[in-house]
């Protein structure tokens, strides 16, 4: 599996698009720094961009990636090399690749802005932690849908269409959910919802680390007392754990099947 | 015996392509696989390589059941019908690449001096033509040394010269002991090269036998014709 790995990973960094990628964060990073003055405040804004970006381009890379190399999967299911190691050594190529142009290029401004000095550093780190689950949850299940989709224009759609799902209807039904339902106690109900959805339990997440759940009102403060606990925050990550691990199965699952 | 196949079938959505296929392929012959387009030989060879998986039924190769196993393919070299490669490397990188996979011995050297690849070793695979894949694909399939050779249509755009050098590559493996299956629609090669053929129809081993059997249940005296007439004669194995 690692010399797949190794194999995805450099012919990913030699391409174009993950120095786009690198060079979009770099800028984003500097622009926000200066703009911002002020590191906690660049971290919020940041936030906004990447819990909405990376779960896209983890999705458009991850399926164009998987369909792209289809050629080469083929030459490698003739070697002998085990089947899922080839689809996982993929698997971990393109989303360590897409992780290292995050960290890479959030991570420079911020050093050089002086984040070791100052006290936004945990908030920070989260913010990368979170954008690194996010960019595997979406690229494992960008893998998932290419592999059970022959047709390239069906699975990007599919692809697309979940992302569309996660990141924008989701929260959409949700609000209606509550206001249809706002005569009950919804602070179970809202706590689930959350935690279901990996793009909306990284935002509660930060916001929470960030200490201005105050801004979220009645539910902030539920939510506070659950996620803001060292027992919060654990299960939060187990639950984003989950979801890296859930679609890595699916994608086994499929891969021991497929005919090719 | 080299490879036990057992009543294997494989279905791919409506389309039954292989309907029951009992095979034994002993070692050191080679074996041309025929029939007509769709009749199965591509998703047979598949099924041994274990690319595609067999609905029902089993396979044996070099005594080894192949059902979750995958380290059996280091003994067979196979060579793909259509040269699909990664586009953007070169051709030495994806040399390297493969032999690194595989980390086994190879002798590719001689093999890109005997199809005169030279040239082209720091070239992009998008860029070659479709007989030069081709060439590049011989490299990449002989230059290990593996007991078992699957060949799927390996004459494929290749020039008369480079068309030679293969038949004495193959002549060569072949007195070495070693297995080779190959796939093709030239008549003329299989008459050449082949011990044995196995005629593939609808799914089902319709044919096994040599070339001169064959011509005698047929009353052909054109190999050609024979093979044309197969169907219609009853000469049912």
């Amino acid at each position: 599996m690692l010399k797949i790995l190794k194999y995805s990973f450099y012919d990913l960094i030699r391409s174009r698009w993950s120095y786009v990628y690198f060079l979009f964060y770099l800028a984003l990073g500097f622009v926000l720094l200066f703009l911002n003055n002020d590191v906690s405040k660049a971290v919020i804004t940041l936030m906004n961009v990447i819990i909405i970006l990376i779960p896209l381009i983890g999705t458009i890379f991850g399926v164009m990636y998987y369909y792209n190399s289809r050629e080469f999967t083929e030459l490698l299911l003739a070697q002998p090399i085990k089947r899922s190691s080839i689809f996982m050594g993929q698997y971990f190529g393109v989303a360590g690749s897409l992780t290292l142009s995050l960290v890479l290029g959030l991570g420079i401004p911020f050093l050089l802005y002086g984040l070791l000095r100052s006290d936004a550093i945990f908030d920070f780190s989260l913010l990368l932690v979170t954008g690194a689950f996010l960019t595997f949850i979406f690229v494992g299940l960008s893998f998932v849908i290419a592999i059970s989709n022959e047709n390239k224009i069906k699975g990007f759609g599919y692809a697309v269409l979940l992302w569309l799902f996660l990141a924008v209807v989701y929260d959409g039904l949700f609000l209606m959910s509550l206001i249809m339902f706002e005569e009950y106690p919804l602070d179970t109900f809202s706590l689930v919802a959350t935690a279901l959805n990996p793009i909306d339990l990284s935002r509660i997440l930060i916001l929470l680390k960030l200490d201005i759940s105050a801004l979220l009102g009645y539910t902030g403060a539920i939510f506070k007392k659950f996620f803001g606990t060292d027992l919060g925050f654990l299960i939060s990550m187990a639950i984003l754990l989950l979801w890296t691990i859930l679609p890595l199965l699916g994608l086994r699952y499929k891969a021991k099947r497929k005919d090719f | 015996m080299t490879i036990a196949i057992n009543n294997l079938h494989k279905r791919f959505g409506k389309n039954q392509v292989l309907k029951g296929v009992d095979l034994s392929i002993d070692e050191g012959h080679i074996y041309a696989i025929l029939g007509p387009n769709g009749s199965g030989k591509t998703t047979l060879i598949k099924s041994i390589l274990g690319m595609v998986i067999p609905d029902k039924g089993s396979i044996t190769v070099l005594d080894r059941t192949i059902k979750k196993d995958w380290k059996y393919r280091k003994k067979i070299d196979y060579l793909p019908q259509i040269a699909n490669f990664p586009p953007n490397i070169k051709v030495k990188e994806l040399i390297n690449m493969i032999k690194d996979l595989r980390n086994s011995p190879s002798a590719e050297k001689e093999l890109i001096e005997l199809f005169g690849l030279g040239p082209f070793l720091d070239k992009k695979l998008s860029t070659l033509s479709g007989g030069t894949k081709q060439k590049v694909n011989i490299v990449l399939t002989f230059m290990f040394d593996s007991p078992l050779i699957i060949l799927d249509e390996p004459t494929t755009g290749l020039d008369p010269k480079a068309l030679i050098r293969l038949k004495e590559l193959i002549q060569k493996e072949k007195a070495q002991g070693k297995t080779i299956l190959i796939t093709t629609h030239i008549m003329q090669f299989v008459e050449e090269m082949a011990d044995e053929i196995l005629y593939l129809l609808e799914g089902e081993i319709y044919f096994k036998g040599s070339i001169k059997k064959l011509m005698e249940q047929t009353k052909q005296t054109n190999f050609e014709h024979a093979i044309a007439a197969i169907t219609t004669s009853d000469s049912h194995a």
